[in-house]
């Protein structure tokens, strides 16, 4: 469970957060938004990159905000970014045991845990394959493979199915849908493909200008009227 | 997706790093290379280039540190060799003061200079790119400078142990087994072997993998749970304790130091040799000591200033920076294996030729 309250950042001149608040229950939830609306922020604020001017975030009851940004990896938060992040020059095995190495759990299960990780994803190549030779889909995978190692607890997405075409995307939809059965983390979703969102996710928020304007169960908010009208961008007339 | 085409040169996927020829051959060729370098080499060569060879074995080291910290996390020092004179004076400060033995002279030397080097490297914290650069190379200056005025210990007293009456300065003292060239050329190149195993511990474990993973994106780091700070720091302190060894090596080896010999824009070189032997592999930092240290040996024999090196480097980084950023260990490899093939390819057609005209 993570509770989101009254959280807001600016961001120079810009709100990029306006008081956000939410809660993400269980499973896996939808994250999405039109582009600019905060949803990268949000992210980049769990991780610490970015200082909030007000508001919190308790997740399972803790101040997720209060931690330096590199603990929190070993708390349990894992997240992929918007442009892909595998480090090239570590083969697929090293890459995935880093995050291994910086959680809490021991040396001994390591070997074992990460493999276990990178089959789970269904990466069938060499884990000592350097990532640097792999295609955009596999990269996409040793990320979310990043993602599971290590007991999470909290796993954030940021658009994992950009750019992919539908065959790995039916692949990667599969994989998000298990991470919750298959680590007992919560996973936050953001994407724009709406039927990758549709297929993960039991609920969903919206984002809007930094705000929440809509969040419930993703059949619903995906037929809301203000989800609508924020995607075709027609203005309100006040 | 090409995981067909990947398939075919997967290696069974359990095998612990693959227990292939490879994991016995490398380690083979290294240590007969290392036997070549420390035995039959002072034998064959003439007092002079082993001299040479021995600054190539103790700038390999040097190169060593600051190809760690450019190649494997990304940050680009100008003042590696002020760093180097630092750990030059620690040494000669403690073998004129101390009757402790010479390994523990480059010991202490190292890690003075790491205390010393890491502080050098506390601006990189917050600075990377031209500005980290720029920094370092300030630092350098300043350490040029206060050298200058201080000199290097000559056996006087006090803290700085010089003086400046001293009609005849003593020589630096070298190790007892150790003290004729060639056999001061074989202790360097085991205390740089050594220095080179430590770095490639490093790299083959944990910092190595976080390393990688700053050079890439800190913020991935980060991300990764990596205390992005600590590593950095560690990088800083890795390259300046194998640059203290260096230069207590250095002391033993000129047996003589003076400042002028350290000037600033000897680390300007130094980063355009390190870029130009290949930044990305250790290898490469014996490349560019070859090119600093002996190089110019081979032009003064020829009677050639070594000046016109400075051109000859400038060319090199330049063609490194837009052709060959993995630098010349790199580069010669491929360029070998394009004329070989360029060679049998010419010779098949000779052969083909050859059996259509009889
Ligand atoms: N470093 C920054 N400095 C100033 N403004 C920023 C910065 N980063 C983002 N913004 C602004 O903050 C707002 C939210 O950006 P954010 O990247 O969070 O959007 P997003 O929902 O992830 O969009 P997308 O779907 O395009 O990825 C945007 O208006 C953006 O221009
Ligand atoms: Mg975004």
């Amino acid at each position: 469970m993570i509770e989101v309250s009254d959280l807001t950042v600016r961001l120079g001149g810009v709100t990029a957060l306006d008081s956000m608040s939410v809660n993400f229950v269980q499973g896996t939830c939808g994250l999405i938004g039109p582009n600019g609306a905060g949803k990268t922020t949000f992210f980049n604020v769990l991780s610490g990159f970015v200082r909030p001017v007000g508001g919190s975030v308790r997740a399972y009851g803790e101040d997720l905000l209060g931690m330096v940004h590199f603990r929190r990896a070993r708390w349990g938060l894992r997240r992929s970014f918007q442009t892909e992040q595998a480090i090239e020059q570590l083969s697929v095995f090293d890459n995935v045991a880093m995050i291994h190495e910086h959680s809490r759990l021991s040396r001994a299960s390591r070997r074992q845990e990460v493999l276990d990780a990178i089959s789970f994803v269904g990466l069938e190549i060499d884990p000592q394959a350097k990532v640097a030779t792999l295609g955009a889909a596999q990269r996409r995978l040793v990320e979310v493979a990043r993602a599971v190692v290590g007991e999470p607890r909290l796993v954030l997405l940021d658009e994992p199915a950009a750019g992919l075409p539908d065959e790995e995307t039916e692949h990667l939809s599969g994989v998000i849908k298990a991470i919750p059965g298959h680590t007992g983390a919560l996973v936050i979703l953001v994407d724009h493909d709406m039927s990758l969102v549709s297929a993960c996710c039991g609920a969903t928020a919206v984002l809007d200008f930094g705000t929440v304007i809509a969040s419930g169960p993703t059949g619903e908010v995906l037929r809301d009227e203000k989800v609508m009208r924020a995607y075709l961008g027609t203005e309100e007339i006040v | 997706m090409d995981a067909a085409s990947l398939e075919g040169t997967a290696r069974p996927s359990l095998s612990p790093r693959g227990l292939d020829a490879r994991t016995f051959v490398r380690p083979a060729v290294i240590v007969a290379l290392l036997a070549f370098v420390l035995f039959a080499l002072p034998a064959l060569l003439s007092l002079y280039y082993v001299d040479a060879l021995t600054q190539v074995a103790i700038y390999a080291i040097v190169a060593l540190g600051l190809g760690l910290l450019a190649g494997r996390v990304g940050l680009v020092s100008l003042g590696q060799a002020a760093v180097l004179a630092l750990g030059a004076w620690v040494a000669a400060r403690l073998l004129f003061a101390t009757a402790l033995p010479f390994p523990i002279v480059l010991l202490l030397a190292g890690l003075v200079t790491m205390a010393l080097g890491t502080v050098v490297g506390l601006p990189a914290l917050r600075l990377s790119g031209l500005y980290l650069a720029l920094i370092t190379l300030m630092l350098a200056g300043a350490i040029t400078v206060v050298l200058a005025t201080t000199n290097f210990p000559n056996g006087g007293h006090g803290f700085l142990g010089y003086n400046s009456n001293a009609l005849h300065t003593p020589a630096m003292r070298r190790p007892t087994i150790a003290s004729s060239d060639p056999a001061f050329f074989r202790y360097s190149v085991i205390v740089g072997a050594l220095m080179f195993l430590l770095a490639l511990v490093h790299v083959r474990t944990r910092p190595g993998r976080a390393w990688a993973a700053i050079r890439q994106s800190e913020a991935a780091a980060r991300a990764a749970g990596i205390n992005t700070t600590l590593y950095k720091l560690w990088a800083f302190a890795l390259a300046s304790f194998v640059t203290g060894v260096a230069g207590g090596l250095l002391a033993g080896s000129s047996r003589y130091l003076y400042s002028i010999d350290f000037p600033t824009q000897a680390s300007i070189t130094l980063l355009a040799v390190v870029l130009m032997g290949g930044i990305f592999s250790l290898w490469g930092a014996i490349v560019a000591a070859l090119l600093l240290q002996l190089l110019p040996a081979l032009l003064n024999s020829w009677g050639v200033s070594p000046d016109w090196l400075t051109i000859l480097f400038g060319i090199g980084v330049l063609q490194v920076l837009t052709t060959a950023p993995a630098g010349l260990v790199d580069q010669v490899p491929k360029d070998l294996a394009r004329v070989g093939r360029l060679l049998s390819g010419v010779a098949r057609r000779r052969a083909r030729t050859g059996e259509s005209t009889p």
